[in-house]
């Protein structure tokens, strides 16, 4: 490994006192790809920022060498940097939605870097980006050139962003959680392409990551961290296979994993049935000039029996989350009937809905948006019991009590939201959405903003919940991992209908529809695990 | 909490002022409107700590009794303006529809006069008193206090425990009374601290006019309106009337900057 | 972008109909008769009457505002009742003393303000970063008429540098219309440059978090670069709005800068106007200036997407 591109060795970084990453080395060969894998707080984002000489305001190197070849960049001149940055260094950062300068267009952002590090003559600069942007897969790119960043989508400005890094030919890129704001299908497509232009020019690939799932597709070597130290290090299969850390063993075993079937349930009649449900939303623009209504849901069927766990997956934009509020009454129904243990529920509001909403309740995302920020966690819990009115203050106090300890909770009713973690958070949300003992759950991606670890502790809790409470629950995800833990049914959804429906094992193993098809061979899913299943 | 030195100068300044007014309600070293021809212009003494003015009236007495005028005409404009743009505001952001494009409108054209110009448009109208100024300050005012209240509802209403607040079957006059109107406690707040400081100036640029409260009763507006013949022989009564209105108007200014930050959500409760 | 200036415009007019009805109606709250008022006590009833039927007093007030809208949109803003001259030349007479202290005291502050803000927010938490803030917030504190006396009493009494009273126009000799104007133009900069300073910081501080500024640095742009195209534009768009604002504000507040300084400017006008109850000028003056806000907003809008090319999006 003498001929190393990247070399770290000892990196320790500071955040005031306390080390955000300690002592951490690893090298990197030419055209290799190597995943720096932890969950939030383990230091990965700060060491790629630590080897492009990027850390931000508040957290600096205080040992270790980076070497970039054989030169020292911890020790390299502002000056010897930028020259490095761009053909040395190229870095491609996580939020497809301000990684790239909102004021200039993406033409001149792509030639920037060409004009720097190149003698190339502006003729030929604009060649290579239409070439480059070609090559990304942003068609007509000769005319794309004069357009702005927010002319595009979350996905094709991370391609721009690839187009702009490997436009310099990097010896080594870094990309920070480059698809973590995507969907499945776009974050399998962009990988897929960084990783073949990596090929192609013979860069070396960092990839930080905190999904572990992506691991054994894109990198050849993974380098698990927490709380700022190297966990295991090791050829990404093998780690995945034989982990031999117990952080590392409880990553594995928090991928998701399906479990067994339950049986059949006897025909009854639906809790909630909806019937060409149609939401949609007004065009957007000024009063005078308003575009047409956008349909969000154009026409979904569905039926829920009681205590079954129904998966609703899409990607973003399918309308699976309108949906989701749609048959909650939360948002507005354009179109169709929703039915409600067999009382039409459509167009009924105030006290006459009151019914409906005492039996349904549902959990958010946003572990953070959810929660009244103002309100203590015991109040939060307790609020649902005003209605119905009748049960005296104390007796709510004692019952959300009871509820925070079911989710394991106990005694930390007096606290914020803000003193709490995100798994914490979501714990508090569920908490809320069972207190008055619902009918039906909609939890609307209700673990994807929780590291891996969590997320399996928040999800085991949920099902063990609607086991022991029998609740029906629709459990809206992207994330096809969630879907084979939990759901008894998945639905598919896209751009705002309903494509596949079935027996979770019958659409997994046996998709019909081309959508459900691509979405499952995006999955960031090691295949290799599925024989792990049976043991 | 760590003492920020924003909180403790601007907390000293306002203060010291409100400390004048308080005390000149009850004792002033002179009677601040009689007038002593013999005495007129001289300078600061151990009987006059800032001397006297052009008809020889004590100009500390002064300062001290344009302070209680301040001082409640800023409060009162506050009041009121708050008072207004909570109602419009509230009603705007969360009712939305027909509603708010109504107000909206009237805010957006009341906000296309510039605050002190529709103040002294609603003076020539009602002709100058102290409750024309807090009548016309406080109206002129509401709409930027509608503004942030209108900003801080919609950003609210988006987020989702209200909409968990309307899953749980509350109604919205509850849900907003418990979920929405709470978070505009915080920059209420801070926009009311800046406004008491913005009102003493406006209402001091009134009356340096001529437009506010009448003769004889000590403004500092007033007193920098006729110091400004007589600067060169007595520049303290240029000076003095000047330098209680940059307090306010500092100690405001720093006294929000210090709200912000300990009321800013990111900080925590 | 075509669809954006004609949004722009249709959000303007309504605005600016809306704010002549409000100066219109404002006007009709005064108590007594305009007729009256123009006549004197002395009028006989019948030469009040006829005056009532010529100004259209005797129609219904919102014909009396449909009239009264063509005859502005005309150009005829009606006589001052104290001295019979037309408001509309009167206004732009006026307006020539004002515009430019008002367009030099803006200039002046945001280009004072938008470097040191930028540099303060570059240099964030540093001593300069906390003396700018602490510079910037003092200014904005101060009293503009306040500080105007003060530098009259030092540069103009005591140091003798620029003369203390005596407005001459611009056409009549330049050379002393520019010393007139200097003292309130400086007066005016200063207290601004506090407001724009920290706005300037604010936004530059927000920008520079943001991952196209470290995208920047990682392909090795120069510092430089990077503050002049990546984040000076984004961080001047907020700045931009600000200083329309500032603009308005100061035309409001214009008339006290012109007392300290006896200009004869639009501010003095309304001033005068409204001691002499003469509600033409009043009138007139309000809605000139209303006028030129909404017109000045507009075109800190249109300039906009100069700087954050976002907003042309549907």
């Amino acid at each position: 490994m003498s001929a190393a591109v990247l070399r770290v060795e000892a990196l320790s970084v500071a955040a005031g006192a306390q080390r955000v990453v300690n002592g951490l080395s690893f090298a990197l060969a030419p055209g290799e790809a190597l995943a720096l894998v932890g969950e939030s707080g383990s230091g990965k984002s700060a060491s790629a920022r630590a080897v492009i000489r990027l850390l931000p305001p508040g957290l600096r190197q205080v040992a270790g060498r980076i070497l970039l070849g054989e030169e020292d960049l911890a020790a390299a001149s502002a000056r010897r940097l930028r020259q490095l940055r761009g053909p040395g260094i190229g870095m491609v950062f996580q939020e497809p939605m301000t990684s790239l300068n909102p004021a200039h267009t993406v033409g001149a952002q792509i030639e920037e870097g060409l004009a720097l590090h190149t003698r190339l003559t502006r003729a030929q600069r604009r060649d290579a980006c239409v070439a480059m942007l070609e090559r990304v897969g942003i068609a007509g790119a000769a005319t794309r050139l004069a357009a702005f960043p927010h002319e595009f989508s979350g996905g094709m400005r991370q391609r721009i962003m690839l187009a702009s890094v490997m436009l310099l030919r990097p010896r080594l890129l870094i990309a920070d959680e480059p698809t973590t704001a995507l969907d499945t299908l776009t974050q399998a497509e962009v990988l897929d392409l960084m990783k073949a232009l990596a090929r192609e020019q013979g860069s070396a690939l960092l990839l930080i990551t905190h999904d572990l799932g992506l691991v054994a597709r894109y990198a050849d070597r993974a380098l698990v961290m927490q709380a700022g130290r190297t966990v295991e290090e090791g050829p990404a299969a093998q780690l995945l296979a034989r982990p031999s850390a117990d952080y590392t063993r409880a990553l594995v075993a928090a991928l998701p994993r399906r479990g067994p079937a339950r049986p059949p349930r006897p025909p009854a009649p639906p809790l909630i049935e909806a019937r060409d449900l149609l939401v949609t939303f007004p065009g957007r623009g000024a009063w005078l000039r308003r575009a047409p209504p956008v349909e969000a849901v154009r026409g979904v069927s569905l039926a829920i029996q009681p205590g079954e766990v129904v998966a609703l997956v899409g990607g973003s934009g399918s309308g699976k989350t309108t949906f989701g509020r749609a048959l909650l009454r939360l948002a507005p129904i354009a179109g169709g009937t929703l039915r409600f243990r067999g009382a039409e529920v459509t167009r009924l509001s105030g006290s006459a809905l009151l019914p409906f909403r005492l039996a349904c309740q549902v959990v958010f995302q946003d572990p953070y948006g959810s929660l009244d920020p103002r309100m203590r966690v015991r109040d939060i819990v307790a609020e649902p019991l005003r209605l119905p009115a009748g049960l005296p203050p104390r007796q709510r106090i004692a019952r959300a009590e009871a509820m925070l300890e079911e989710v394991g909770l106990g005694g930390i009713g007096d606290r914020f939201p803000h003193a709490l973690s995100g798994g914490q958070r979501q714990r508090v949300a569920i908490a809320r959405a069972l207190v008055r003992d619902p009918a039906l759950v909609v939890a609307d991606e209700a673990v994807s903003a929780l590291d891996a670890t969590v997320r399996k502790q928040v999800l085991a809790l949920l099902a063990d919940l609607q086991r022991r409470r029998g609740f029906a629950c629709l459990f809206i995800t992207h994330d096809l991992g969630v879907v084979e833990e939990i759901a008894d049914r998945v639905l598919v959804m896209h751009q705002g209908r309903m494509v596949e429906e079935g027996e979770r094992d019958a659409v997994l193993d046996r998709p019909r529809h081309d959508y459900t098809r691509a979405l499952l061979a995006a999955a960031p899913r090691p295949p290799r695990l599925a024989p792990l299943v049976g043991n | 909490m760590r003492l920020r030195p924003n909180l403790v100068i601007g907390g000293t300044l306002l203060g010291f002022v409100l400390a004048v007014a308080a005390a000149a309600l009850v004792w002033t070293p002179h009677d601040p409107v009689r007038t002593n021809l013999r005495r007129r212009l001289r300078p600061p003494s151990a009987e006059y700590w800032l001397g006297t003015d052009e008809f020889g009236r004590d100009v500390l007495s002064r300062l001290m009794t344009g302070a209680v005028t301040s001082v409640t005409v800023a409060a009162a404009t506050v009041v009121v303006a708050l008072l207004l743009g909570l109602a419009i505001g509230l009603a705007g952001g969360y009712l939305r529809g027909w509603v708010d494009r109504v107000l909206g409108a009237l805010n957006d054209t009341l906000l296309a006069f510039p605050g002190i110009l529709l103040a002294l448009g609603l003076l020539a109208v009602m002709g100058p008193s102290r409750w024309g100024i807090v009548l016309a300050l406080g109206l002129a005012y509401a709409p930027t206090v509608a503004r942030v209240v209108r900003g801080t509802v919609l950003s609210i209403r988006e987020r989702e425990f209200v909409e968990a607040s309307r899953a749980l079957g509350n109604s919205e006059a509850y849900t907003l009374l418990r979920h929405v109107v709470p978070h505009t406690v915080a920059p209420v707040t801070v926009l009311a601290t800046s406004l008491f400081g913005w009102v003493i100036l406006s209402e001091s640029a009134l009356n340096f006019l001529g437009l506010g409260v009448p003769p004889p009763a000590a403004t500092w507006g007033n007193m920098l309106a006729s110091a400004r013949p007589f600067m060169l022989e007595a520049p303290m009564l240029s000076i003095a009337p000047g330098a209680m209105i940059a307090a306010c108007l500092l100690g405001a200014n720093l006294l929000g900057d210090a709200l912000r930050d300990i009321l800013d959500p990111r900080d925590g409760a | 972008m075509a669809g954006y200036v004609l949004r722009r415009l249709l959000v303007a007019l309504p605005t600016l109909l809306l704010a002549a009805a409000s100066v219109f109606f404002l006007m009709r709250l005064v108590p007594g008769d305009p007729a009256l008022l123009i006549l004197g006590d002395a009028a006989t009833p019948e030469a009040v009457a006829d005056l009532r039927a010529a100004l259209g007093l005797d129609r219904p007030l919102p014909v009396q505002f449909l009239l009264w809208l063509e005859r502005v949109a005309a150009g005829d803003f009606g006589r001052s009742i104290t001295n019979g001259e037309a408001v509309g030349p009167l206004l732009l007479d006026r307006f020539a003393v004002t515009a430019p202290v008002v367009l030099a005291a803006v200039g002046a502050a945001a280009l004072l303000a938008v470097p040191f803000g930028m540099l303060a927010a570059w240099k964030q938490d540093s001593l300069a970063d906390v003396a700018t803030v602490t510079v910037a917030t003092l200014l904005l504190s101060m009293p503009s008429f306040w500080l105007g006396l003060i530098l009259l009493l030092v540069f103009g009494l005591w140091l003798g540098w620029v003369p203390v009273v005596g407005w001459v126009p611009f056409a009549e000799d330049p050379w002393r219309a520019l010393h007139a104007i200097l003292l309130p133009v400086v007066t005016l900069a200063l207290v601004e440059a506090g407001v724009l300073i920290r706005m300037a910081r604010a936004s530059t501080v927000e920008v520079l978090r943001l991952d196209y500024v470290a995208h920047a640095r990682a392909k090795g742009v120069p510092e430089g670069r990077v503050l002049a195209r990546h984040v000076f534009p984004n961080a001047f768009a907020p700045t931009l709005t600000l200083i329309g604002l500032v603009l308005g504000n100061l035309l409001g507040g214009i008339a006290v800068m012109e007392t300290v300084f006896t200009l004869p400017g639009l501010g003095r006008l309304l001033v005068d106007a409204i001691f002499a109850r003469d509600y033409p000028v009043i009138q007139g003056v309000m809605l000139f200036i209303a006028a030129i806000y909404v017109l000045v907003n507009l075109a800190v809008d249109l300039l906009y997407p100069v700087f954050d090319p976002r907003v042309t999006a549907d």
